[in-house]
């Protein structure tokens, strides 16, 4: 069990994420430790893909409680989120390394 | 200085607890302490190289590199600490009987020993990757607070050190008799644990279905971010949100352990 559950790593790991291609695409822009829009409007009961573009020069860590999501990204680099499906409600998410301007909520409807 | 002192506390502790665990499960194998200090070390260069190319492993797999690796480490750290916990079922009785000497064959010991090494060099990398990451921001910021910060850092690192060790030692407390079972134990929900949080990076990397997300909500009783929610995650794997594929892999791996080690604690005779 645990060699096919390495071997399904692996093969992850070498072919594309296949899913991607029918989700919703959000954008979200790190700027002076501070997400750019501070508030995401994305519907409810669907799965949501994230981009989010870290266009500081030190690392970021997106984190949020309610969506139970946590993720290092390098500064200046990129990275790819995948949320939901989500109740309609309000998840608020940060960026742990600059906590007190990096805030953020998504809202889902 | 308060808030890096934490960041950095909760980074170390989730090692610290590891590497405590481990080490007391690992008590009366031969050549042990060398191998922990290898395996520190290891795992204290590794997480250098892997905070250093965090941009390069993020942009493999279409963006969902580092998902991909955190569950990878982790899978390998789940396959070793079940290959301990079926190692000492078969002998630990020996151990406990002769407390702290030898392990009966030396090569025995040293498979053993190897396997110490690399969870605890895994469980560095990949708590010290993210610690590296943070202090570097910190130290690489502008401004007259970074000395006060990067202090703050140190003192979180020293709390969560203190109490891996407290662990260490209040699990070499416990009587002979039921010490292997104790830390056996720990370190069947520790791997359970850990095949939770792989779980939890391939959903959030889109690799496999949730299944239920989330299963249920218990953040309200007991939050992950508290000190409780904290020390529970580290221990046995708790997640006050967790998607119901993250319980199937943390019962999977509870049973599949369990059944190896009745198995090898068998007389061998049997058969």
């Amino acid at each position: 069990m645990k060699n096919i559950f390495s071997l399904f790593l692996f093969a992850a790991a070498l072919t594309p994420v296949a899913s991607s291609a029918a989700d919703a695409d959000y954008n979200l822009v790190i700027k002076d430790h501070r997400f750019q829009p501070a508030e995401l409007s994305v519907p409810a009961g669907k799965k949501i893909k994230m981009s989010i573009d870290n266009k500081d020069a030190t690392p970021e860590e997106f984190e949020s409680h309610s969506l139970n999501r946590e993720k290092v990204i390098a500064g200046n680099g990129k990275a790819i989120i995948y949320v939901g499906p989500l109740e309609p409600g309000r998840y608020e998410f940060f960026g742990e390394f600059n906590k007190e301007t990096a805030q953020g909520v998504i809202i889902a409807k | 200085m308060f808030g890096t002192a934490i960041i950095v506390f909760r980074e170390v502790l989730e090692a610290a607890i590891i590497i405590g665990i481990v080490s007391a499960a690992t008590r009366g194998v031969v050549g042990r302490t060398r191998w922990l200090i290898a395996g520190l070390l290891a795992g204290l260069i590794g997480s250098g190289i892997v905070a250093a190319s965090t941009d390069v492993i993020a942009s493999f797999a279409s963006g969902v590199g580092q998902e991909l690796f955190n569950a990878i480490v982790l899978g390998i750290a789940v396959l070793m600490l079940a290959w301990h916990n079926v190692w000492m079922a078969s002998h630990g009785a020996e151990l406990a009987k002769k407390a702290r000497t030898v392990a009966s064959n030396i090569s025995e010991g040293r498979s053993e020993c190897s396997i110490l090494m690399l969870v605890v060099g895994l469980a560095v990398l990949r708590e010290g990757s993210e610690t590296v990451l943070f202090l570097y921001g910190i130290a690489a910021s502008e401004g007259g607070s970074a000395r006060a910060m990067l202090f703050g850092g140190l003192i979180g690192m020293l709390a969560g050190v203190a109490v891996g060790y407290s662990i260490y030692a209040g699990l070499l407390c416990i009587p002979m008799r039921w010490f292997f079972a104790a830390t056996g134990l720990l370190v069947l929900l520790l791997a359970a644990g850990m095949a939770s949080s792989a779980a939890h990076f391939l959903i959030q990397a889109d690799l496999i279905p949730a299944l239920a997300s989330p299963l249920w909500d218990s953040s309200s009783a007991f939050p992950e971010n508290g000190l409780f929610g904290i020390l529970l995650h580290s221990l046995i794997g708790y997640d006050a949100r967790p998607a119901g594929m993250q319980v199937i892999f943390y019962v999977a791996v509870l049973a599949v352990i369990s059944f190896g080690m009745k198995l090898a604690a068998k007389p061998r005779k049997s058969i």
